[in-house]
């Protein structure tokens, strides 16, 4: 058995993205009781700088294509590549992050060899499939995260599926493996860059929720940019980090690149603060393991008071200068 | 820069889900949910029609999907389409991203010469944003994903800015080539009123399947539906039977029953609720 996973590169920092990380161990969780195989594939010009982290979480081979042609990202050579790779190394399984990246190509890949892609799985594992012996259940949030959907692809081989950065945990370390870097020489067409890179420009600094321990949240109920401040006003007393649904991000109260839930970012912190969250199942899918949750919220109905720790019933304006400020004297004093 | 052809599809509001919509035995209550025009599939029309502004192009929406979904074809009209064509058979049900975009592709090639699809990035009841690049790869032309905006556009070329994970790209190709656009990228238009009431005045004749005629007889108009046999398709590709990923199992998300504490509502509440914080506080610190 053998899962072929896409490595991708960090472009600013050099290093492999966190995806590529937790694809990695989870390749190797699902391949272990089969003595399967694990086998990385990158495709550019140059290695991300800490690929020896891949074989610590059980990696078998990483292969790489180099050509420093492919430093840019152009989708039609990545797929003809990727396939080509994908028929000579013939895995059971192939995992991409579903980045921008991952989640254009793979469905490039699907289309031409004519086989099943799951989007943003959730959980991965194997099992036996009546009688097409062992393959891979991917379950994935489907109709808006409504419900939970377990896909197979029982008759198509390679079985592909997409994972969102931060959905599947890391181990502790374990199984180091021997660094086995590989190469791969085809002759890239002509015909597979049409695209001209003209210019690459700098987004503002992603903001990563994930490092947060506390996540201060806010959603339509907040009602406007101008309330969403006080957000940020208890997030720099308690050390936290910012976040909003995706009511708030289409209300235009908050930036796209801190959305949490099905659409936006997957978020674990130790504390979870809601303000104005009614807690939508889209929602709730992207914060719901946080350790605690608390809710503010004037409507006593809303579905996030289900699945919090701790509550109030009331507007977010009155109670988070209260929060501050006695936050404020207990720091203090 | 001649034809643009817009994909399109009607979805459920997912974005709009309230108590209701789930039923006691935590199924999807569907009846509950409306149907509407899929939101970035209307930033993709909006791209089209702007180039129509400045081109003259012309501008031709197809959707794949039961009949119902003529509402968001008339809305196409409405907004500026010039010609669109419902995609419909009871043979295409059940369609996963790859058959689905085997008919897609091949009702493309069915209407002809054309120099740019465009697409929504995703639709919001899957979610998956495969439908795009699938139906690229199998017209094997050229696509750039994520749109953001459009940069500029001449006869030959067009100048787009891709939004990467962590930067974003200009980047210009030539044409055919089909693109998918985010909600970033414009503000769609709403229906031209004057619009409306032409279509509502006319008698316009399209030549429509049989089985879909009586569907339509209650409207004023009709819009052109293709068939499994228009498409000549090949029906081992469509449906359930041209999916090569099944449904194995479904399992509707019940709320859990947390251990809720509620705090009045009054400055003692808070100051408990802040103590709890501050508990936490120090354990994460």
């Amino acid at each position: 058995m053998k899962t072929l996973i896409f490595i991708e590169k960090n472009p600013l920092s050099g290093l492999l993205r966190d995806v590529s990380v937790e694809l990695s161990a989870k390749a190797f969780q699902l391949m272990e009781p089969y003595n399967g195989e694990v086998v990385g594939i990158f495709t550019g010009d140059k290695l991300p700088e800490n690929t020896d982290i891949l074989f610590s979480y059980g990696m078998d081979r990483l292969i790489h294509y180099n050509n420093s042609s492919l430093s840019n990202f152009y989708s039609v050579a990545y797929k003809n590549i990727l396939e080509k790779m994908i028929l000579k190394e013939d895995p059971d399984f192939v995992l991409f992050g579903a980045t921008n990246m991952g989640r254009e190509v793979a469905p490039l890949i699907s289309s031409s060899l004519q086989t099943g892609l799951t989007a943003d799985c959730t959980q991965l594992y194997i099992d036996d499939f009546k009688n097409n012996g062992k393959i891979l259940y991917q379950v994935r949030p489907a109709f808006g995260g409504n419900i939970l959907a377990t896909i197979v692809s029982p008759d198509q081989r390679p079985a592909m599926s997409t994972v969102r950065e931060g959905v599947m945990r890391l181990p502790e370390k374990q199984n180091k493996k021997k660094e086995k870097i590989e190469s791969f020489d085809i002759v890239p067409e002509d015909l597979w860059f049409k695209d001209e890179f003209l210019e690459i420009l700098k987004k503002e600094k992603k903001v990563n929720l994930n490092k947060s321990n506390i996540i201060i949240a806010g959603g339509a109920g907040v009602g406007s940019k101008e309330n969403f401040k006080l957000l940020f006003d208890l997030a720099e007393a308690l050390g936290a980090e910012v976040g909003g649904s995706r009511a708030a991000v289409d209300s235009g109260f908050i930036d796209k690149s801190r959305q949490i839930g099905q659409t936006g970012a997957v978020v674990r912190p130790k504390l979870y603060i809601s303000f104005g969250i009614s807690g939508s199942i889209q929602h709730r899918a992207g914060m719901e393991e946080s350790g605690k949750i608390i809710a503010v919220n004037t409507d006593v109905n809303a579905p996030i008071f289900d699945i919090s720790h701790f509550g109030i019933v009331e507007d977010m304006k009155v109670v988070i200068p209260v929060m501050i400020r006695y936050l404020k004297e207990d720091i203090n004093g | 820069m001649k034809k643009i052809v817009v994909l399109a599809k009607q979805v459920p509001d997912t974005t709009n889900i309230t108590g209701e919509t789930m039923k006691e035995d935590g199924t999807v209550n569907r009846a509950a949910l409306p149907a509407i025009f899929n939101p970035e599939d209307l930033n993709a029309l909006e791209m089209a029609l702007s180039i129509k502004d400045r081109t003259g192009a012309e501008v031709t929406v197809i959707s794949m999907g039961p009949p119902k979904a003529v509402e968001i074809l008339k809305h196409s009209l409405y907004m500026g389409a010039d010609f669109v064509y419902l995609i419909s058979d009871r043979k295409f049900a059940g369609a996963d991203t790859l058959a689905t975009s085997y008919v897609l592709a091949e009702a493309i090639k069915y209407l002809g010469d054309f120099d740019l699809v465009l697409a929504g990035r995703q639709a919001i009841d899957g979610d998956t944003a495969q439908v795009g690049p699938q139906v690229a790869d199998k017209l094997g032309i050229n696509i750039i994903s994520y749109i953001k905006k459009l940069v500029d556009i001449d006869e030959n070329r067009i100048t787009v800015e891709r939004d990467g994970d962590f930067q974003s790209e200009v980047i210009r190709s030539s044409f055919p080539l089909l693109l998918t656009v985010t909600n970033d990228a414009n503000i769609p238009r709403y229906p031209n009123a004057l619009k409306m009431l032409r279509y509502f005045r006319s008698d316009l004749q399209f030549n429509i399947s049989e089985e879909n005629t009586d569907q339509f007889k209650e409207n004023r108009w009709v819009i052109p539906t293709l068939s499994i046999n228009d498409l000549k398709l090949d029906p081992a590709k469509c449906g359930l039977s041209g999916s090569p990923t099944k449904v194995h199992k479904i399992k509707s998300i019940v709320l859990k029953g947390g251990d809720l504490k509620i705090f009045e509502n009054n400055k003692g509440g808070v100051m408990e609720l802040v103590k709890e914080i501050i508990k936490d506080y120090a354990e994460v610190n």
